[in-house]
C-alpha cells in the first residue's frame, strides 16, 4: 500500500531537490538563450562559422549524459558538480537554440538589411535595432519548448551526483526501502510542474504567433 | 592506434547494444504513436481522452525516471523483475512514443478534409479510410520529425548505463577507469555516436524522399548525396527528452 | 417528376412510389445562418437534374447532404424510398448511424469541384481502390473495368500515371471515371468544371454530355455552365435563400423566366460568362 506517512517525511527532501531542478533549469537555459544567440551571429562569418556549426551538430547529435559525465571527468576537483552540470546542460542546448535563432534572423526580410544599409546604421545597430528585434519575437515559442527540455533533463545530473530531485528520491527511497513511493513522487513533481509549463507556453505560442 | 587495436571490439559491443535499444525504442514507439495518435483524431471523446492522458504524462516525465521506475519500483510493487534491457526500451518507447503520438494527430489533421469527403463519397469504412488515404497522405509530413525523434531517441538509451546495461556511454567509462585515457577513452565514443547518428539521419533522409516521390512530389533534387546536407533543426528538435 | 409545391400529407405515399430522392421540410443550418429553408423536392429514376442560383443559396448544400457529408437540422432525406437522413427505430425515426449509412451510401456517388483525387495512388489505384475493397469486385475485374471507364474519359493512356502528372481537366475526368467505377444509381457533379482553366471545360462537359446519354444514371448538377444544363437536363431548379424560386424545363427556365430572381440571375451569368 502507499505510505502516506513516508510521502510526508521525504517531502521537503524530494521538494529541495525540485528547487535544485528548477535552479538548473533557470540557469542552464540562461546560458542555453544567450550562448545560442552568440553562435548563431558568429556563424554568419565564413571559416569559424563553419567549424562552429560542425561543433554544434557534434553536440547535437551525441548524448548529453556522456558529455556531462565527460567535462565532469576533466575538471579540477574543486569546480561543484552543480556548476559542470549547469553548463554543459547549457551549452548542450546552445546547440539547439542556435539554430533557432538562425531561422530566425534568416527569416528577416532582405529588405531590412537593405534599409539598414541606406541609412548607413552601423553594424552593431542594424543587428541590435533591427535584425534581432524581429527574429527573436518570431522564435519566442520555439524557445519556450526548449525550457521545458531542459527541466526533463535535468535528472541526467544525477549521473554526476548533483542533488537534484532524481538524486534526492534515490537517496530518500533507499534509505527508507520505500521505492515505489519515491520514484512515483519524482514522476508526478515533474508532472505539476512540467503540465502547467507547457500550457503557459502554449498560450505564449497563441499570443506571438498571432502577432 | 594500439589503444583503438586493442579496445575497438569493446566498442562495436557497446555501440551494438546502444543500437537495438535504439531500434527497440523505436519500434515501441512507433506502434504507440500510430495507435494512440490516431486514436486522438477519432470523434470519440474516451480515446481523445486516452490519446491527451498519455501524450501529457509521457512527455512531462523524463525517461531516465520513468527507466528508474520500471527498474526499482516496479519490482517492488509487483514482485516481477523486468530485464534492464526490457525497462530501458519500454521507458524510451512509452516516451517517444508521446511525442510521436502528437506528430502523427496532427500530420492526419492536416490532411485536407477534402480527401476525407472523398472517401466518403466512395463508401469507405473508417478503417479504410484510415489505411488507404489518410495515413498514406500524412505519412510524408510524419517523416521529418520522425527523423529527429529517433536521434533523440539514440541519444536517450545514453542514459540505460545507469542501470547496468553495457552500451556505448558505459563501454566508455570502463575502458577511461582501465587505461586513464579520458580524452581517447570517451572521445571514440562520442565518434561513434556521431556516426550512429549520421546513418540515421540518412536512412530517414531516404524514407523521406520515397515518401514524397509517392505523392507524386519531386525530390529535393540531386543524388544521394544531396541526403548528406546537415540534420534540419525545428521547433520540434530536442524535445524528446 | 415532382413539382417542389407538393402538399405535405401526399409525401410519404410518395416516398414509398417512383421518386428516387426526397428532400422532406429539410432545414439546414450553418450556426445562425440557414442554408435550406423547409425545402421540398423530388428526383424521379433517371432524371437530371440542374441545380443553379445565386452562390449562397444552398445548392452544394444539397448535394452534401445526399452523400452524408453534412446532416440535416430539421426535416428529412429519403433515397430509393427508404429514409437516408435518418434511420428507422421503433415507431419513429433516429439520425443515421454511420453503418446505416454505409449500407447505403453506395447508391450515391460525387464528383467535386477540386477533383479530391487522391495523391497517394495512381489513377489505376484511384479508380480501383473502391470496387475493390467497398465492393468486393476482384481486382483483375476492377481493373478491366478501370480501364474502360478510363477509355470512355479519353485517359485511356494514362492508367499509369499520377495524379499531379495530369492538367485539371484530366484530373476531373478520372475523378468522374473514379465516381462511375462505383456503379452508383445517382451522381452528383458539384460545380465540376469551376476550378478548370476555360480551355479544359470542354472536354469535361463532353465526358458528362456522353454519361448523360448513353446511361440512365440519375444526375443531380450544380453548375454555372448553362448550355451543358440546358443540353443533358430534365428539370432545371432555381434557388434562391435557401428556397426554389423557380423550376420547369430548360427551355422555359432560359428563354421564358417567370421569377425576377431567375431573371436577374440569368442575366448576371451570361455577363459575366
Amino acid at each position: 500500500m502507499w505510505d502516506f506517512e513516508f510521502t510526508f517525511e521525504a517531502m521537503p527532501d524530494l521538494l529541495n531537490g525540485l528547487l535544485t531542478t528548477v535552479q538548473l533549469t533557470l540557469i542552464g537555459y540562461s546560458i542555453a538563450l544567450t550562448l545560442g544567440l552568440l553562435v548563431a551571429i558568429v556563424r554568419r562569418v565564413p571559416i569559424i562559422g563553419g567549424v562552429l556549426h560542425f561543433v554544434m551538430e557534434f553536440i547535437r547529435t551525441t548524448p548529453l549524459i556522456i558529455q556531462v559525465v565527460f567535462v565532469f571527468l576533466l575538471t579540477p576537483a574543486n569546480i561543484s558538480a552543480f556548476t559542470v552540470g549547469v553548463v554543459v546542460l547549457g551549452v548542450h542546448y546552445a546547440a539547439y537554440t542556435a539554430e533557432v535563432y538562425r531561422s530566425g534572423i534568416e527569416g528577416v526580410a532582405k529588405g531590412q538589411w537593405e534599409a539598414a544599409r541606406a541609412l548607413s546604421l552601423p553594424t552593431s545597430r542594424t543587428w541590435g535595432a533591427i535584425v534581432l528585434p524581429q527574429a527573436i519575437r518570431k522564435v519566442i515559442p520555439a524557445l519556450g519548448n526548449y525550457l521545458i527540455s531542459m527541466f526533463k533533463d535535468t535528472p541526467l545530473l544525477f549521473a554526476i551526483g548533483v542533488t537534484e530531485l532524481l538524486t534526492q528520491a534515490q537517496r530518500v527511497g533507499s534509505e527508507s526501502f520505500r521505492v515505489v513511493e519515491a520514484y512515483t513522487l519524482v514522476g508526478l513533481l515533474f508532472l505539476v510542474v512540467s503540465i502547467p509549463s507547457a500550457i503557459i507556453i502554449r498560450r505564449l505560442e497563441k499570443r506571438y504567433v498571432a502577432v | 592506434m594500439e589503444f583503438l587495436e586493442q579496445q575497438l571490439p569493446r566498442y562495436v559491443d557497446g555501440a551494438w547494444i546502444t543500437l537495438q535499444l535504439t531500434v527497440g525504442g523505436a519500434a515501441l514507439a512507433f506502434v504507440l504513436a500510430m495507435v494512440v495518435g490516431v486514436l486522438g483524431t477519432t470523434r470519440f471523446w474516451w480515446a481523445r481522452a486516452i490519446t491527451t492522458v498519455y501524450v501529457e504524462t509521457f512527455r512531462g516525465i523524463a525517461a531516465l525516471v520513468v527507466m528508474f521506475w520500471f527498474v526499482f519500483a516496479f519490482p517492488d510493487l509487483t514482485g516481477f523483475e523486468l530485464d534492464p534491457i526490457f525497462a530501458a526500451i519500454l521507458a524510451l518507447g512509452l516516451n517517444v512514443g508521446a511525442y510521436g503520438a502528437e506528430v502523427v494527430r496532427a500530420a492526419i489533421n492536416a490532411v485536407p478534409k477534402a480527401q476525407v469527403e472523398a472517401t466518403v463519397a466512395l463508401n469507405f469504412s473508417w478503417f479504410q479510410r484510415v489505411r488507404l488515404v489518410v495515413l498514406p497522405q500524412a505519412w510524408a509530413q510524419m517523416l521529418p520529425t520522425f527523423g529527429n525523434l529517433i536521434i533523440e531517441l539514440m541519444k536517450a538509451t545514453a542514459v540505460v548505463y545507469l542501470v547496468g546495461i553495457v552500451d556505448l556511454t558505459s563501454v566508455a567509462q570502463q575502458i577511461r577507469s582501465a587505461t586513464g585515457e579520458t580524452f581517447l577513452a570517451f572521445g571514440v565514443a562520442f565518434v561513434l555516436y556521431y556516426l550512429l547518428a549520421q546513418v540515421l539521419i540518412f536512412g530517414m533522409r531516404l524514407l523521406e524522399r520515397r515518401a514524397n516521390q509517392k505523392l507524386g512530389r519531386a525530390p529535393a533534387g540531386g543524388g544521394l548525396l544531396s541526403l548528406l546536407r546537415p540534420p534540419t533543426v525545428g521547433t520540434q528538435v530536442g524535445v524528446a527528452k | 417528376m415532382s413539382p417542389s409545391d407538393t402538399p405535405d400529407n401526399d409525401l410519404h405515399q410518395g416516398v414509398a412510389g417512383e421518386d428516387l430522392i426526397v428532400f422532406d421540410q429539410v432545414v439546414k443550418r450553418f450556426g445562425d445562418l440557414t442554408v435550406l429553408d423547409h425545402l421540398d423536392f423530388r428526383v424521379a429514376p433517371g432524371e437530371r437534374v440542374t441545380l443553379i442560383g445565386p452562390s449562397g443559396s444552398g445548392k452544394t448544400t444539397i448535394l452534401r447532404l445526399l452523400m452524408t457529408l453534412e446532416k440535416v437540422t430539421e426535416g428529412m432525406v429519403w433515397v430509393g424510398g427508404e429514409p437516408f437522413s435518418h434511420m428507422p427505430r421503433g415507431s419513429g425515426f433516429a439520425p443515421a448511424s454511420e453503418s446505416y449509412l454505409r449500407a447505403r451510401r453506395k447508391r450515391l456517388g460525387m464528383v467535386f469541384q477540386q477533383f479530391n483525387l487522391f495523391p497517394n495512388m495512381t489513377v489505376r489505384k484511384n479508380v480501383t481502390e473502391a470496387p475493390v475493397h467497398v465492393l468486393g469486385t476482384p481486382r483483375d475485374e476492377a481493373n478491366a473495368r478501370a480501364e474502360e471507364l478510363l477509355e470512355l474519359v479519353g485517359l485511356g493512356d494514362k492508367v499509369d500515371a499520377h495524379p499531379t502528372q495530369l492538367s485539371g481537366g484530366q484530373q476531373q475526368r478520372v475523378a468522374i471515371a473514379r465516381s462511375l467505377a462505383m456503379q452508383p444509381e445517382i451522381l452528383l457533379l458539384d460545380e465540376v468544371t469551376s476550378a478548370l482553366d476555360p480551355e479544359l471545360v470542354a472536354g469535361v462537359l463532353d465526358v458528362l454530355r456522353e454519361v448523360a446519354e448513353t446511361t440512365d444514371i440519375t444526375m443531380l448538377c450544380v453548375t454555372h455552365e448553362m448550355s451543358f444544363a440546358r443540353d443533358v437536363s430534365h428539370r432545371v431548379l432555381m434557388f434562391d435563400k435557401g428556397r426554389i424560386a423557380e423550376e420547369g424545363h430548360p427551355d422555359q427556365i432560359f428563354n421564358d423566366p417567370q421569377h425576377e430572381r431567375t431573371q436577374a440571375f440569368l442575366k448576371s451569368v451570361l455577363e459575366n460568362g
